[in-house]
């Protein structure tokens, strides 16, 4: 089975507005998605990432420098990655589809070059 | 991400009571003033839940994990703000506390929280700010629902609710409450205007027929919470108190017969008793066992012992209908009122029969408070019915029928009607 890095980027505000029980929900649904991708083994591991948008280091005329993030306050941020198993692209897309991340932001794909 | 499968599945309306719990602690850490803060800090822990707990799994004890985060929140707050200069220092050193505690504890209970609630709810019941305000502000605060919640719930729109919980948060700040408990006399109306809002909430949600709009059943829920929060409290002896939980427990206990398979309403004399809530049955005549010994017999009382008597009956037709009308006679006499009437005449009509049950509405039917509420034709409609003067009673359906009822109500009403002319075309 081939590697899939799924990279998610939030929505900013997102979660405005939403009441606890509408939280709760959510909790739940993504609780219940990495719940199935366990039980058949397909989850490889998962992390969120810190609020904080960090630096970035780039070259600049020939050196090493450290610069702020390119994300603007109203650009998707990401948020956290899931590494998961799958037969194929197709299959690590309909994994992908059936997360409820994409309601509340976008799911970038990739597959991990493992030749 | 170590997740085994025995991660603990959240509590049904987590969130939503430990919102309530937090937002009433914070209140009255910061003070009622800084309201719009303490919903802050809450808030920003609900949504680090949110996107922790998908890649981390449900911590094991979701409500301490909540209540450091949001101790945390309310520390890096208190850096921030001018306001709190002058507590800043006794301020952070509890928050630190709790959340050290907190941390070193993993079955850690945010202790003492109860009593910060009644506080919370007694700052939302003050007599200083508009009824439907207290109500709102209780729901969203107390009661942890989002605005949209609160506006299904009420049946108002969510602009008009955000608005009144607005200017209520105002008016607090106007009012300068300091979040702790009044003296005696104060105290006391404080806690009138708490058990009003708690049986107006109570109404809301009752009168939805559950089943079909959860939200609303909740309201019932979260009305007799907040009640036993006040009757429990050791700093409140209001023999009201307990008899209003009886009140609504009684009450509630009969929602799930209340409507049939079929989602349909079914009356008190129709339903099936064994569906009714034994637990919440027992928590009612538990609290009206409490409730004796005041100096006064308030409405609650009378009307609670009306549900008693209800309760106490296996079937509809063992119910001591003798008893039931005495009590609304003295309901009659201490809180007047033209629903009591109402009541009161159904009572008489089954103790001295369909006629003299009529002669008992024939008044009300001038009052202008019924004008349009369709109880009261129906129940003349019924009364006819039973008399045999269909072509009357059809009318009286039909007039019911033209009065504001929710959709299970109309539907009860249209097979009544339908009933009864089928009847008729038999005989």
């Amino acid at each position: 089975m081939a590697k899939f890095m799924l990279l998610l980027h939030d929505r900013p505000k997102a979660f405005a507005g939403l009441s606890p029980a509408e939280m709760q929900q959510i909790v739940l649904k993504y609780v219940a998605w990495g719940r199935r991708l366990r039980v058949k083994k397909l989850m490889v591991e998962g992390h969120k990432l810190t609020e904080n948008p960090g630096r970035v280091v780039r070259q600049k005329r020939g050196k090493p420098m450290v610069s702020d993030g390119p994300y603007a306050e109203s650009k998707e941020l990401l948020g956290g990655y899931y590494i998961v198993k799958a037969k194929d692209y197709d299959e690590a897309l309909h994994l992908a589809l059936d997360c409820p991340h994409v309601a509340y932001g976008t799911i970038e794909v990739r597959q991990v070059d493992e030749v | 991400m170590q997740d085994s499968g025995d991660t603990p599945i959240l509590v049904d309306r987590l969130f939503r009571s430990e919102a309530g719990r937090l937002v009433a602690h914070f209140a009255r850490r910061f003070g009622p003033a800084h309201l719009d803060l303490a919903e802050e800090v809450v808030q920003d822990a609900l949504v680090a839940a949110l996107q922790r707990w998908p890649h981390a799994g449900v911590p094991k004890n979701p409500a301490g994990w909540l209540y450091r985060v949001a101790c945390h929140r309310a520390l890096d707050l208190l850096r921030r703000r001018a306001a709190f200069d002058a507590r800043r220092d006794r301020l952070s050193a509890e928050l630190s506390r709790g959340q050290a505690l907190a941390l070193a504890d993993a079955a850690f209970e945010p202790a003492a929280l109860s009593d910060d609630e009644l506080r919370m709810v007694l700052v939302c019941c003050h007599p200083g700010l508009p009824r439907e305000a207290r109500v709102a502000l209780s729901l969203k605060t107390v009661g942890g629902l989002g605005v949209r919640e609160i506006a299904r719930a009420l049946l108002s729109d969510e602009r008009a609710v955000a608005q009144r919980l607005v200017r209520a948060k105002r008016r607090i700040r106007q009012l300068d409450l300091d979040g702790e408990l009044p003296a005696a006399a104060a105290l006391a109306a404080r806690v009138e205007s708490a058990l009003d809002v708690i049986y107006l909430l109570f109404n809301e949600g009752y009168g939805a027929h559950a089943g079909r709009n959860l939200v609303r059943a909740d309201l019932c829920r979260e009305a007799i919470r907040l009640g036993r929060l006040i009757a429990d409290a050791d700093d409140v002896s209001d023999r009201r108190a307990d008899a209003l939980v009886a009140l609504m427990a009684l009450h509630a206990a009969r929602l799930p017969a209340r409507v049939d398979a079929a989602d349909e309403l079914v009356l008190l004399e129709d339903q099936d008793r064994s569906r009714w809530d034994q637990e919440l049955v027992a928590l009612g005549f538990a609290y009206l066992d409490r409730s004796i010994g005041g100096d006064a017999i308030s409405p609650f009382h009378v009307q609670a012992a009306i549900a008693a008597t209800h309760a106490r009956a296996a079937s509809a037709t063992e119910t001591d209908w003798k008893a039931i009308l005495a009590l609304y006679d003295e309901l009659v006499a201490i809180a007047p009122s033209p629903i009591v009437a109402l009541n009161r005449a159904v009572a008489v009509a089954k103790v001295r029969g369909p006629a003299a049950g009529l002669e008992a509405i024939a008044p009300l039917t001038r009052r202008r408070e019924l004008a349009g509420y369709y109880l009261l034709p129906a129940v003349r409609a019924d009364l006819l019915a039973r008399m045999g003067r269909m072509p009357a009673a059809r009318r009286a359906y039909r007039e019911a029928l033209r009065c504001r009822a929710s959709a299970p109500e109309r539907r009860f009403l249209e097979s009544r009607l339908a009933r009864l002319s089928i009847t008729e075309k038999l005989a």
